[in-house]
């Protein structure tokens, strides 16, 4: 029998005992619907987490330290490449250098440092840390109040909300802080900080800035009246932004409460510690960096990145192995959910089963005279199979629907609560098309599975003990 | 009695079925439904099984018609040992050399009489244009062709066998097997069922095997007559009226 021939037996079968085959087929529908929604919250939270991880730039920042910096000396991982003492340093030079290696984005340096902050002639101390212009799409500051820095050298400051609380006076409560941002942000935008810090600045006698490769030949440079100075100054800064950020969050400017543009941050030769350590150093005005952190195009290249720089001779840290073991983990995860789904797809193999041994019971006479007028083995074989894979056609595009109403419902309901807990409201069900399309062919499939033995047995039925059943 | 009536008609046998047995088991009991049965049937001829009830004329015919296999002896219809051939064959023998008829009709409810005579064609996987003209063509011929989108149940009992006779005819077998034709059916619907079959045996050059326990009918329409009783062959009668040409006999009401 031709293919169209027989799909059309096979649908008029099945509306002949259309209770029966409805209550089968919506059997299926359940099957695929639990897993399609399993499958769905596994794939939506793997992808609500890689969105937030990608977006706290963790999955795409390598930090970059100079070997010099003995704090990790020692680690295992440090073990390899020169002596710290012959390494290199990480300057301007070396910075430019790595923002050129292949896939890398940006490289900006870490500057951060504690100082003096007065507001309406009250000191405050805090930590300073500086943010590049490509900080602004981190979804921390994306729900700034206020607004980003106008530019990099504007001198303007955002403030992290605890910061905020202590300017105006208020304690910030243990627990879980409900004060708005938004509250915070009001009687403060707009306003003036002064900050004190100390600039370094070099001396009358350096030397000229002709070595720009200082690291070759640390040793070259003369001591003898090198000298810099470090002198008091003040600046005056614009709070232009208040940012809800948890201080406490693993990115690179830590612990920071109050934030400047990069570049007035590096116009203002504040003294950093890493100025003790290479004193040698100290006649230039070139800035010497403690930390470099290094912007990758994409997450799949931080390996490739780490490598180049550490060949460079340089430390490197990224959160890669951990997002690896967070991979893993979602992966062992939608293995779990598929089960569970699977499962209920398990049930419904055995109603095809038993709907179509039932429908060879109740079709035997029909099965004996179709036999008689011609019918082989095969074409009545062919016609059970097809009724089960319609079956399961029907059932995978009903239940594919059927999961997807089910994960709106529950992220609709998810949202309500969220929101009633004031938190943001979050997508994390996801049905992309090769799911669709996955279950919709895994049912089809489960359902010939499942007919393989009811169209074995009617097509081995004997016609003439057919014929004779009434 | 015993005489072979295949005088005036074509010389190679349609059917010849040698010492053909065909046992079955029951529990402890071994049924012995056909017991050694020998027969010859000539192309074109018009015979009738008589017997009583369980005297193995049915199954003589399923074994004929393909539908069963025999447990020994042979069954050698249109120069094809049908104990030889394979399920697949066997179904294919069905489809296009026989045609059968049943006393219960079996045509199948869920479908129309268009679809119903039909199917054998999407079995024989004829194109769907070609095969509504046909069916409908088949339908014409019994008269039928008005209630081609009925259902079954919506029919008599003569309108049915004559849609399972549309049915039977689609494929242009050359072999008509009627198990019981007119057994549920009045006299006057059952004349016309067969005066249809005598029309196919004599127009179209059908060889007919029918099967019946009415003596009468059969004399009015078979050229010759085959008797079993408890699976064995217990005679044979020529019907000189029918065989002679007189044809116009079985016409009479």
């Amino acid at each position: 029998m031709k293919l169209p021939d027989l799909t059309e037996l096979a649908l008029r079968n099945l509306r002949e005992s259309v209770l029966r085959n409805s209550l089968t087929t919506i059997g299926i529908s359940v099957g695929v619907a639990s897993l399609v929604a399993m499958l769905s919250l596994g794939i939506g939270l793997q992808q609500l987490a890689s969105r937030r991880l990608m977006k706290s730039g963790l999955f795409d920042t390598v930090v970059v330290t100079s070997r010099r910096d003995l704090r990790n000396f020692g680690r295992e991982e440090e073990r390899n490449g020169p002596a710290p003492a012959e390494s290199r340093i990480l300057d301007e030079p070396t910075r430019r250098e790595i923002e050129r290696l292949p896939n890398v984005l940006e490289a900006y340096p870490d500057i951060r440092f504690i100082t003096e902050l007065r507001y309406e002639d009250k000191p405050h101390l805090t930590m300073v840390a500086a943010l590049p212009p490509s900080a602004q799409s981190n979804d921390a500051f994306e729900a700034v109040q206020g607004h980003f820095f106008s530019s990099d050298t504007a001198p303007e400051a955002i403030l992290q909300k605890a910061f905020a609380e202590e300017l105006l006076g208020k304690t910030p409560k243990a627990g879980v802080d409900e004060t708005k941002v938004a509250e915070l942000a009001a009687p403060l935008l707009g306003k003036e900080l002064t900050m004190r810090y100390a600039e370094r600045e070099a001396g009358p006698t350096a030397p000229s800035k002709s070595a720009n490769d200082n690291s070759k030949a640390p040793a070259d440079q003369s001591l003898a009246g090198a000298a810099y100075s470090v002198i008091s100054r003040e600046q005056k800064l614009k709070i232009v932004g208040v940012a809800d950020l948890d201080p406490e969050s693993m990115r690179g400017p830590t612990r920071a409460r109050v934030f400047l543009p990069l570049k007035l941050a590096e116009s203002l030769h504040v003294m950093q510690p890493t100025d003790l350590r290479e004193i040698s150093r100290a006649a230039t005005d070139e800035p010497v960096y403690s930390s470099v952190s290094v912007r990758v195009k994409n997450p799949s290249q931080i390996q490739t990145v780490e490598d180049a720089v550490k060949k460079m001779g340089f430390n490197t840290f990224s959160i890669l192995d951990a997002s690896k073991s967070i991979q893993q983990f979602f992966k062992v995860l939608d293995v779990f959910l598929g089960i569970f789904g699977s499962l209920a797809l398990a049930v419904a193999f055995i109603g095809i089963v038993n709907t179509l041994v039932m429908a060879i019971l109740e079709r035997r006479r029909e099965i004996g005279i179709m036999k008689a007028i011609g019918a082989s083995d095969g074409d009545v074989k062919r016609l059970f199979f097809a009724e089960a894979g319609a079956m399961g056609i029907l059932g995978g595009i009903v239940g594919v629907a059927l999961g997807w109403a089910i994960g709106q419902v529950i992220n609709l309901g998810t949202n309500i609560y969220l929101k009633s807990q004031s938190f943001p409201p979050e997508h994390f069900w996801s049905v992309p098309l090769w799911l669709v399309a996955f279950a919709v062919v895994f049912s089809f499939f489960v359902s010939l599975a499942a007919g393989l033995y009811p169209a074995g047995r009617a097509a081995r039925l004997d016609p003439v003990q057919a014929l004779r059943y009434e | 009695m015993s005489s072979t009536g295949r005088s005036s008609l074509n010389a190679a046998p349609a059917i010849h079925a040698t010492e053909l047995c065909r046992y079955y088991r029951m529990g402890e009991t071994l049924i012995r439904a056909v017991d050694g049965v020998t027969l010859t049937v000539a192309t074109g001829e018009f015979v009738a099984l008589l017997g009583s009830s369980g005297s193995g004329k049915s199954s003589v015919l399923n074994l004929v018609a393909g539908l069963d296999r025999p447990t020994s002896g042979s069954v050698i219809v249109q120069e094809r040992d049908l104990a030889q051939l394979s399920r697949e064959e066997l179904a294919k023998y069905r489809l296009h050399t026989v045609g059968m008829v049943f006393q219960s009709f079996n045509l199948i409810a869920s479908m129309t009489l268009a679809e119903n005579v039909e199917l054998p064609m999407r079995f024989a996987e004829v194109d769907r244009e070609k095969r509504d003209g046909l069916a409908r063509e088949a339908l014409a011929r019994v008269g039928l062709e008005a209630r081609m989108n009925h259902r079954p149940s919506e029919l008599s009992g003569g309108e049915q066998q004559r849609a399972a006779l549309a049915r039977a005819l689609i494929n242009r077998p050359q072999l008509l097997l009627a198990d019981e034709p007119t057994g549920n059916l009045d006299s006057h619907t059952g004349t016309e069922i067969m005066n249809m079959v005598r029309e196919f045996n004599q127009k179209l050059g059908m060889t007919v095997v029918m099967v019946t326990h009415e003596r009468a009918l059969a004399e009015r329409y078979a050229h010759r007559l085959i008797f079993l009783a408890d699976g064995k062959l217990v005679g044979q009668e020529s019907n000189s009226a029918v065989a002679a040409g007189g044809r116009e006999n079985g016409a009479r009401p």
